[in-house]
């Protein structure tokens, strides 16, 4: 409670100064920093309101040197950071030259420790890359369709169980260009609280109604479903043609896990589609690491869409969809991506294919069975420990996502720059990603990670959790959100 | 380009989708050409302002629909003050390969005071004494243009796209751009490659001056096929093959393109159809047959290409 007004004061501050400073900007006491119009159209109507930009201008500049960071290294467990000074107030930056070696890495989406640049990936890469070259130069229908393509689709479909999956070359374009395909007017989408922005723009550019539940809350989706069985369409009252239901497997702000089974039969029951997005979970959950299905025991013939990505496990960039053989040649013909945006890239096939052999264990070692077991310890290790030491950490005990709260405004750069001077990189959010009270910091583990780069991280994590007064979790903040399986584990930390 | 700053995404489809959405809102009204390409469509329905569409390359019907707009604005000042134009307009046209007439474009955005977004995927690397696209190939100044887009898929060979333009514009992108905050950025393999590509461009401007020779070359020869037209600038090194006249049905033109398509194809000359959603697009371009030119194709393989379409279309439609 004290912590949720303090945080309320802290922004309250933030907004009265930069209303003083826009006044002193206007009135022109104080420099502009910013780019501004150009003479010649000074006197056309604004670019920006000024109001949209406030956010911008008085809050996000004062810790700017958080986000953006230039990495020039592979972003594996370590990774070198290039150091910037700004010598006005985060405004611009300069680079000075130096690198900052080492860092240890708990930002990078690298689940299994794909992101490497040695190793039968990066040969297999090479090859390709000097047999078909870099850019393919045209959309799957016309002549951009090659055989590598092919390859890969089929080995995605059996690693994930279903008839058949198809490729593209972009993880959100996926989710934005597909969905549009799939429904249309008079169908209804219901969809989760939190979902991504490329999941949120696919239903928009659709043009079907949707209605959102609440976040992991299975009544709350039963009632829209029972209301849209029995209510129809708005106005007509006509039955819908499509209901569709997207959650994600792993919600990458807050770390939960989608509750699947309930989903499964829920849909069962009211005979909807399910559109799983799998984008953080596959590769990182389950005993073989097919994901969220995988972890739960279920069948994937029962998830009629199961959509994911490969930047994020398989150290490559693009997506999939996978589904039924129908599902997938009507994709073929009916995606806007495949008519109007370019394949795969060759050597990113390659990487995707090969480290798909390594986790089904096609190549003959056990490499990939040793990173997925490496991951899932380190993911209960680190979450363990972390709570044991009094932080408020989100989201289910296996997810490999750790978002840590920091809640108050301050404390985003502090927590930011204090982590950087001891050599450990983190990504912190803040509004808009998050609500405006629940700012967080959000670790990525990495089967890359080993127990001693886990143990300097949680040293350094104490240090900075007491001096910045991070360890809230005597104050026992009623979560705001439903979480599935630790309700149990909170009494634990309670002392 | 010779901008103050660019920003890279790591698709070319999404580099204009998520644009467009970024500057231009709800109540925002945006004139587009008909012909626009499809990822300009899906940039403005994600954008939900007002879309007013003006014929091919007509510069009248732009003129028209701006001075409506006008007299629009002087009934609601109030409103008008704060309403944002924009005018979205493609370098070369994919769909027809025909250009925009960029002088008199400028021209009127400076006199009905609405913003210009290029989007210049087909004429970046092609157009212009340096290949830096349009604005160069009419000597126009790049800051009179508010934003360039354009993907690197084409002449760079490499996947992704970019915006540049002046730091007032390019700076919202980043924290505003859907394609950009919420997505993954590009692998550096794809980078490095479009910047060995950029490298080489800047340092043999003569490949522009060759593919325009090409390109001239190609259109001339595909000139006298009877049956087929040829819808493009003569330099533009992508143009249509369209049918002269339709056999009246959309389905029985694509059979015969396929037809000449395969032909050509079993005598070693790769063509391809060009694709469209039929029930997406706002104005649905005509079926036609997509020819493509690169600087690395010889004289005697141009020759040769265009005398076996020829061949192939006489045998085919008549």
């Amino acid at each position: 409670m004290l912590v949720a007004v303090l945080t309320y004061v802290g922004y309250g501050v933030l907004t009265l100064f930069g209303y003083l400073r826009d006044f002193l900007r206007h009135l022109r006491i104080e420099k502009c920093h910013r780019a501004t119009e150009r003479e010649e159209q000074k006197d056309f109507v604004s670019l920006y309101q000024d109001f949209e930009n406030f956010y911008t201008r008085n809050l996000y500049m004062r810790i700017r040197d958080n986000w953006n960071r230039p990495i020039c290294s592979v972003p594996g467990a370590r990774v070198d950071i290039m150091e910037r000074q700004s010598h006005d107030y985060n405004w611009s930056f300069k680079y000075t030259g130096n690198i900052i070696k080492g860092v240890i890495n708990m930002g990078s989406y690298n689940y299994l420790g794909f992101a490497r640049n040695t190793g039968a990936c990066q040969e297999a890469a090479a090859r390709v890359l000097e047999q078909y070259g870099v850019g393919v130069c045209s959309t799957r229908q016309e002549i951009g369709n090659l055989d590598k393509h092919e390859e890969l689709e089929k080995l995605v479909a059996s690693f994930l169980g279903v008839e058949a999956a198809m490729t593209y070359g972009m993880g959100f374009a996926t989710n934005s260009m597909n969905i549009p395909a799939l429904v249309g007017k008079g169908c209804l989408i219901l969809s989760d609280e939190l979902n991504h922005a490329s999941l949120v723009l696919g239903a928009r550019l659709s043009g079907a109604t949707i209605r959102i539940f609440k976040h992991n809350n299975m009544q709350s989706l039963e009632k829209l479903l029972k209301d849209a069985i029995v209510y129809g369409q708005p106005r007509t009252r006509r039955p819908w043609k499509k209901i569709l239901i997207l959650v994600e497997g792993i919600y990458s702000m807050e770390g939960s896990i989608v509750r699947l089974p309930e989903v499964i039969a829920l849909k069962k029951k009211y005979k909807a589609y399910l559109y799983l997005d799998e984008a953080h979970s596959i590769g990182a959950l389950g005993p073989t690491g097919r994901g969220v299905v995988d972890y739960f025991g279920l069948d994937p013939e029962d998830v009629d869409v199961m959509m994911g990505t490969f930047t994020k496990s398989f150290g490559a960039s693009g997506g999939y969809i996978g589904g039924k053989k129908e599902l997938i040649d009507y994709l073929r013909t009916h995606s806007h991506s495949a008519v109007y945006a370019t394949s795969l890239s060759p050597p990113v096939v390659e990487q995707i294919v090969t480290s798909m052999k390594c986790i089904m264990g096609q190549d003959g070692t056990t490499l990939g069975k040793e990173c997925i077991q490496q991951l899932a310890e380190n993911t209960r290790y680190f979450r363990r420990r972390l709570k044991e030491m009094g932080f408020i950490i989100y989201g289910n005990e296996d997810s490999p996502v750790v978002p840590l709260m920091l809640y108050m405004p301050a404390k985003i750069g502090a927590f930011g720059r204090e982590m950087l001077k001891r050599n450990i990189g983190v990504v912190v959010v803040g509004f808009p990603a998050t609500p405006i009270i629940e700012s967080r910091a959000r670790f990525c583990l990495s089967a890359a990670h080993t127990r001693e780069i886990l143990d300097t991280a949680l040293k350094e994590i104490d240090e900075v959790g007491d001096l910045l007064q991070l360890k809230y979790s005597r104050h026992r903040l009623v979560p705001l959100l439903d979480r599935p399986f630790d309700e149990t584990t909170y009494e634990e930390t309670e002392d | 380009m010779k901008t103050e700053e660019a920003i890279i995404y790591s698709y070319g489809f999404a580099t204009i989708a998520s644009a467009i959405p970024a500057y231009s809102k709800r109540g925002d009204i945006v004139f587009a050409d008909r012909a626009a390409c499809f990822a300009i469509q899906k940039g403005l329905q994600a954008s939900r302002s007002d879309i007013k569409l003006f014929k091919h390359n007509d510069m009248a019907d732009l003129e028209r629909l701006l001075k409506e707009q006008e007299i629009e604005d002087q009934k609601n000042p109030r409103k008008a003050r704060v309403t944002r134009r924009f005018i979205v307009a493609e370098g070369l046209y994919v769909n027809t390969g025909a250009i925009c007439p960029l002088p008199e474009l400028v021209k009127l955005k400076y006199k009905y005071k609405a913003r210009i977004f290029l989007e210049e995927s087909l004429s970046f690397g092609v157009l212009g004494e340096h290949g830096r696209g349009v604005t160069e190939h009419f000597g126009i100044n790049i800051d009179d243009i508010d934003l360039i887009s354009a993907n690197m898929e084409n002449s760079l060979a490499s996947i992704g796209g970019f915006c540049c333009g002046r730091s007032f514009v390019i700076d919202h992108q980043r924290l505003s751009g859907q394609g950009y905050c919420f997505s993954a950025s590009l692998p550096p393999l794809l980078a490095a490659a479009a910047i060995e590509a950029l490298n080489i461009m800047e340092e043999n401007p003569g490949l522009f001056a060759v593919l325009k020779e090409k390109c001239k070359r190609i259109h001339k020869a595909l000139q006298g096929i009877s049956g087929l037209k040829v819808v493009g600038e003569s330099f533009s090194p992508a143009l249509h093959l369209q049918l002269e006249e339709s056999t009246g049905s959309r389905e029985k033109d694509i059979k015969l393109l396929q037809e000449i398509v395969n032909q050509c194809m079993s005598r070693s000359i790769a063509l391809t159809q060009a694709r469209y959603l039929e029930k997406e697009e706002k104005c649905l371009p005509p079926p036609s047959i997509r020819v493509v030119v690169t600087v690395e194709q010889t004289e005697e393989e141009l020759e040769r290409a265009a005398a076996t379409i020829k061949e192939v279309a006489q045998a085919v439609l008549l």
